[in-house]
């Protein structure tokens, strides 16, 4: 059954991305301010947002495997942050690349580029410590509790940046370079292209979650074995 | 009749690996009840359940009644594990006084001083216990572990390592807590020794507990008994 | 006992460890100078924007030298198997965290104050018309970054590489209460008022509250297995 979800899911998720990218990279026109370079955003902007749902599901699951102790959310939560942390780093490298685009530098410490990385150090920390938990009951826990703190952290971490860099003023990754609003059409895309990602996303989710079942199975055969 | 200590179809899981299996038991306040089984049976799982260090997934545990968790079941109880649980760097009049304090004891430094004199520390009792030697600090856990007076102890393989007096102290400690109602529970490699201490014996196999009854006379004469009556299960009493 | 007098029995327990042992004072303490002495390598130490730096430089030399006094509040329960004779007793998992996060309160306190004495000393900055503000700044930062010390050490007791695992988890969780405690203590040093700088504050108590209010709500999740 999960198979054919993540079949059913990579196949969407295929044909919707062949659909943006043709619009994005021939239908779409260029941007006045930005040319043809800001075609970035479809992928810098709906990456973050992936990760940034991610992180906040994968805190929802947490409080779940902490109340119910099944082993299913903790699965879903470790698959979640991974899958985040990738699109994330996505967020951070495209932000990068468009930083030297416009700025001219490769890293230009815009806030949110700055709490995306220290969000995205927040949770490789969890990934680093689930590796080191052999104990799968011990690692759920574990895990939980450092989701439910990394979130809390990651609310706090946003307005903190964004308040130093009102202090310190530096480069400004912005789309909106002569201010106003998105024009429509590239609204429209970019919201399509979030939902591009989000199924990809899911897909990668599930796989990864079938993989962390598995591994918790030979763990308790192991187990079983020595006795 | 409220026993003292209850589990009830408890499972223990270590992720998707059962260490403890269904496990029903009844021990009577006053009871001595000695927990055998061979290594990894699950004893010291089970012991840890009950002092309140380990969770589980699965049953109910009371203790007089709690949850092990509840600080009146852990005010009442005394845990000694395979650690002494004494810190190196205090003296043994100040590690006394720490843990009768967090036992929420009274007269506090009379009840240290008393309890210093009765284990034969009283002439080192500002010493480190880093500087100790093994019998003393062996005998130093018992201290520890009996400071507050605790309705029940939980005693994981007490036996193992001690010395002649350490072992001395310990039955007579046990003997006196069973003459104030005290209802212990411990774990052990050492038959001979369990079973002439308990009334109540309870074997631990691959997480099950495939007996549990009164210790007989027939167990005392042929310690090995027990393990040959595994294919029974004991009735809880 | 009732929770706070649990909490305070723990902490006057590891004060009175380390003041016997002074292992994590003597080695956070050296290492806090040695790191207030590399960075007057990268930079001119007597240039008119020290003032400006100063925070960054203290709390940097803080928290590296902190997580020394972090790593081993629970290691040393270690041995002998303590925590689980602390865990088997009345003491709430809550208040064995919020005591060594008291400890650990203390320990790092008088390291900053040593700290600052030698920053003074190195920078030439005079910050004694500011204590009172800076007293503030360092209560509520440092009691913050103490609060996570002692629950990530609660995370990592038992895991393995835990001196590694202990600073990955924990710097990236500090990054508001450092930012807050930097710019608030470069205000001070600089005699700015600190009226314009109040949002940081803010950061700080908020930090401080809802970490708090974690470790005690997640203390039995993080130390019982």
């Amino acid at each position: 059954m999960r198979e054919k979800l993540i079949i059913a899911l990579a196949a969407g998720a295929a044909i919707l991305l062949a659909y943006n990218l043709y619009n994005i990279f021939l239908v779409l026109p260029d941007e006045i301010a930005q040319g043809y370079m800001y075609r970035i955003i479809y992928f810098h902007v709906p990456a973050a947002w992936v990760g940034m749902i991610g992180f906040f599901a994968a805190m929802t699951l947490s409080v779940l495997y902490l109340a119910s102790g099944n082993f299913r959310y903790d699965s879903l939560a470790a698959s979640i942050v991974e899958v985040s942390v990738v699109f994330s780093t996505v967020n951070l490298v495209t932000g990068s690349i468009w930083g030297r685009v416009q700025w001219g530098i490769w890293w230009t410490w815009d806030y949110r580029l700055t709490s995306q990385l220290v969000c995205v150090l927040t949770f490789a920390g969890y990934l680093m410590m689930r590796q080191a938990i052999d104990e799968p009951t011990q690692r759920a826990r574990l895990s939980a509790a450092l989701t439910i703190f990394g979130c809390f952290n990651v609310v706090i971490v946003w307005k903190s940046i964004e308040w130093f860099r009102n202090n310190h003023p530096g480069p400004v990754i912005s789309f909106r370079t002569g201010g106003g609003k998105m024009d429509p059409a590239m609204e429209h895309m970019l919201f399509l292209n979030f939902l591009a990602l989000l199924v990809i996303a899911s897909a990668l989710t599930l796989v990864r979650m079938r993989q962390e079942s598995t591994s918790r199975e030979i763990d308790s055969l192991r187990r079983a074995a020595h006795v | 009749m409220l026993q003292a200590i209850e589990l009830n179809q408890v499972w223990k899981f270590y992720g998707d690996y059962a260490a403890l299996r269904d496990c029903t038991l009844s021990i009577q306040e006053g009871s001595c009840c000695a927990l055998l089984g061979r290594n990894g049976a699950g004893k010291t799982t089970l012991l840890r359940i009950l002092a309140g260090l380990t969770t589980f997934q699965r049953g109910a545990v009371n203790l007089f009644g709690e949850k092990p968790r509840a600080e009146n079941a852990r005010r009442q109880s005394g845990f000694l594990g395979h650690g002494i649980g004494v810190y190196e760097d205090l003296s043994a009049r100040e590690n006394l006084h720490f843990f009768a304090g967090i036992t929420g004891s009274a007269n506090i430094p009379t009840l240290t001083d008393s309890w210093l004199e009765r284990v034969g520390l009283s002439r080192v009792a500002t010493m480190p216990v880093r500087q100790f030697s093994r019998g003393m600090r062996q005998r130093l856990a018992l201290a520890r572990t009996f400071i507050h007076s605790p309705k029940i102890l939980l005693l994981d393989e007490p036996f193992t390592s001690l010395d002649d007096r350490a072992i001395a102290m310990l039955s007579e400690l046990l003997t006196e807590a069973r003459q104030r109602g005290a209802t212990i529970v411990l774990s052990t490699h050492q038959l001979r020794e369990a079973l002439a201490t308990a009334s109540h014996v309870a074997l631990v196999e691959n997480g099950r507990l495939r007996y549990s009854g009164e210790r007989t006379q027939e167990m005392l004469d042929d310690p090995a008994l027990l393990y040959r009556l595994h294919t029974e299960l004991g009735a809880p009493q | 006992m009732n929770f706070f007098a649990q909490a305070l029995a723990v902490a006057r327990k590891d004060l009175a460890i380390e003041l016997r042992t002074r292992e994590s004072l003597n080695a956070a303490g050296s290492f806090a100078i040695v790191i207030l002495l590399l960075f007057s390598f990268t930079f001119d130490p007597f240039s008119d924007d020290t003032q400006e730096f100063g925070g960054g430089l203290l709390w940097l030399a803080f928290v590296f030298a902190g997580a020394l006094v972090f790593n081993r509040g629970f290691a040393r329960e270690l041995p002998n198997e303590c925590l689980d004779t602390l865990l088997a007793s009345p003491l709430s998992a809550a208040a064995l965290i919020v005591g060594k996060a008291i400890a650990n309160f203390a320990m790092l306190l008088l390291v900053e104050l040593v700290s600052l004495f030698v920053f003074g000393i190195f920078y030439d900055v005079n910050w004694f018309p500011q204590a009172a503000w800076l007293a503030l700044v360092f209560a509520l930062a440092t009691w913050g970054v103490s609060i996570l010390g002692a629950v990530f050490g609660a995370f990592t007791v038992n895991l393995r590489l835990r001196e590694l695992m202990l600073p990955v988890i924990i710097y990236p969780l500090m990054i508001p209460l450092l930012i807050a405690a930097i710019e608030l203590t470069n205000t001070v040093l600089s005699h700015q008022p600190m009226s314009g700088q109040l949002q940081w504050i803010r950061v700080l108590v908020a930090s401080d509250i809802g970490f708090t209010t974690l470790a005690w709500v997640l203390a039995d999740t993080i130390l019982l297995n």
